[in-house]
């Protein structure tokens, strides 16, 4: 099984997230980077995937030269190949991104065995904007499913499963395909230290994708005013709890 | 402007996130140019199964002026690649210049199929929309979950959103002109399918459509680290209970394995809008509170005074979870 899974480095944010003076940017001087939940979910799958199937993960990013940590974070969980598609410096959309990675996987199927999978997170963490799995899909002709918390290697393809409004949904659909997952799905693993050090010597492959333009165009982020202060303290321990009954009662929420 | 919006049915009618998506797009409807010959603003709703489940007068009391209904027939259960050809189909019948749904997973899923089939942009987890002077629209959208947001122009044809549910309240519309409190008449639509529009489909197992979940509950009783263990919820269950709610946790607990993460509230769980969120032994990292944020009253038990969740809430109480809800519980039991 050839499987890729696409991360995205975002920054870890703190106690609050501050913009930039220019209100374009997340101000990161003080944050470290990390890749989103899901993802992590998702490189953990294919990790475990190719672990029972045998074949490789390649990680993949969009990003700055510095999102190599996070690829090399992903090679000391277990991935095989990195392969850096640089930003040239620029907020890439979903489109551009999907297009990227759409180029990668053809390429890579140009060379040798392509992707039988592509992994992805549900949406990124910062930016939000829950597409780029099914756009690079129909970019590539594959089906998609989204928001997976259970995925299944069958005879025939993949089952995918995922909860909606109280019910499971179960998807069956053949490959080569895209599956965006949630955190949830796995547990992912720590690193190892030998992974570590094997990540550290790894080459990562780099390309420069091509720039698309995008119908959807930031203005400027802010952080929105938060409608709370600070707690009123109701009291300390047990003693607190009639002050908290009176609460409840006036809320309106006991019966 | 014209505006269509899909509307997602439960067992109880259309979700509560649907009637957020129908305010936000009839809002975005009036807000354009006046339509032609003096009729108002065309607000469509489509909906996903047979034509007597859609609920015309609740639809007409949002605004709705006409609507569409997908029959099993035609197309049976959900195939999001299906629902998006649906769409893009109805989009030469009413003339829609925007496009509209919740931001539930399968309002962003069949949304973002519409964008790759229309090759537009889509604005994902939209607070706000109005129409710009250039026929572009000036969009206020979630980034980080809410806890950021970035203003931004989308420039598309048709302008495809989804709604931040969270963020917008549902309200039915205001005084309505005489001619429009008719209810919309229910159309069937028959969609244009091949059969690689539903070579993803959903089997969907049995199970109650609209009772109370995590996503819906008036009431959330929520447990972090403090609870210290899978045996410390038991009092926290037994409250939820009592007010007629649900516990949700934080990540410190599915990632300890104590909890299964379909209880998670946060960024990358569940987003909450509760009337009332009571916070246990829960330290408030922002990813937390950008789940919980949106509830209506958040009350908080924490032993540390200073723990970041207490300049985000309501209420709090100082003091040990593991004595003061037992001790809420019998003093609750004991009114009763």
């Amino acid at each position: 099984m050839e499987v890729a899974v696409c991360v995205k480095r975002v920054p870890q944010v703190g106690g609050r997230i501050v913009v930039t003076p220019d209100g374009q940017d997340v101000d990161t001087r003080m944050s470290g980077f990390a890749i989103s939940p899901h993802e992590e979910c998702a490189v953990e799958e294919a990790v475990q995937i190719t672990g029972r199937l045998g074949g490789t993960v390649s990680v993949l990013t969009l990003g700055p030269p510095e999102a190599a940590d996070q690829l090399r974070d992903a090679l000391a969980l277990g991935a095989h190949r990195a392969v850096l598609l640089d930003d040239g410096g620029r907020e890439w959309g979903p489109a551009g991104t999907a297009a990227a990675i759409v180029a990668e996987a053809r390429r890579r199927a140009a060379e040798g065995p392509g992707y039988d999978l592509l992994l992805l997170g549900n949406e990124a963490a910062d930016t939000g904007d829950y597409q780029v799995g099914v756009r690079v899909a129909h970019g590539l002709g594959w089906p998609c499913a989204t928001g997976i918390k259970q995925l299944e290697l069958t005879g025939d393809g993949v089952r995918a499963r995922r909860e909606y409004r109280g019910r499971e949904e179960t998807f069956e659909f053949g490959l080569p395909a895209v599956v965006t997952v949630k955190e949830g799905i796995n547990l992912p693993r720590y690193p190892s230290l030998p992974g570590r050090l094997r990540a550290k010597r790894a080459a990562i492959e780099e390309y420069q994708p091509q720039w698309h333009p995008e119908g959807l165009r930031k203005r400027a982020l802010r952080v929105p005013d938060q409608p709370r202060q600070q707690a009123t303290v109701l009291g300390t321990g047990t003693d607190a709890v009639p002050a908290l009954v009176r609460l409840l009662d006036e809320l309106g929420v006991l019966k | 402007m014209n505006v269509l919006c899909l509307v997602e049915l439960d067992d109880a009618g259309v979700t509560d996130a649907s009637l957020r998506a129908l305010t936000f797009a009839r809002s975005l409807a009036s807000a354009g140019s006046p339509g032609q010959g003096g009729a108002g603003p065309v607000l469509a709703a489509v909906a996903f199964g047979p034509a007597g489940r859609v609920p015309a007068s609740l639809l007409g009391r949002y605004g709705v002026t006409e609507a569409y209904a997908i029959e099993p027939a035609a197309l049976d259960g959900y195939a999001p690649l299906a629902w998006a050809r649906t769409l893009e189909g109805l989009l030469s019948v009413t003339l829609a210049g925007a496009v509209v749904a919740a931001g539930t997973d399968c309002g962003s899923e069949v949304l973002a199929h519409l964008a790759a089939l229309t090759g537009q942009a889509m604005a994902a987890n939209c607070i706000a929309a109005s129409p710009a002077a250039d026929g572009t629209l000036d969009v206020s959208r979630q980034r980080w979950a809410g806890l950021l947001i970035e203003d931004a122009t989308l420039d598309g044809v048709p302008a495809l959103l989804t709604v931040a549910t969270d963020a917008v309240p549902p309200v039915p519309a205001g005084d309505l002109p005489a001619d429009r409190r008719a209810d919309p008449e229910v159309r069937v639509h028959e969609p244009d399918l091949d059969t690689g529009d539903l070579r993803v489909r959903a089997a969907v197992s049995a199970g109650r459509d609209g009772g109370v979940s995590l996503a819906n509950a008036r009431v959330v009783v929520g447990g972090g680290r403090g609870v210290g263990g899978p045996d410390g919820f038991a009092p926290l269950e037994e409250l939820a209970s009592l007010l007629g709610g649900v516990v949700g946790v934080s990540r410190v607990v599915t990632s300890q394995g104590w909890r299964p993460h379909t209880q998670q509230v946060g960024q990358t769980g569940t987003k909450i809008t509760p009337e009332l969120y009571l916070a246990c032994g829960i330290s408030g990292a922002i990813q937390h509170m950008a789940g919980c944020g949106s509830a209506k009253h958040i009350v908080v038990v924490n032993t540390d005074p200073s723990a970041p969740i207490l300049s985000r809430a309501d209420y709090a109480v100082i003091g040990d979870l593991s004595e003061v809800i037992p001790a809420l519980v019998a003093a609750l039991k004991e009114r009763a």
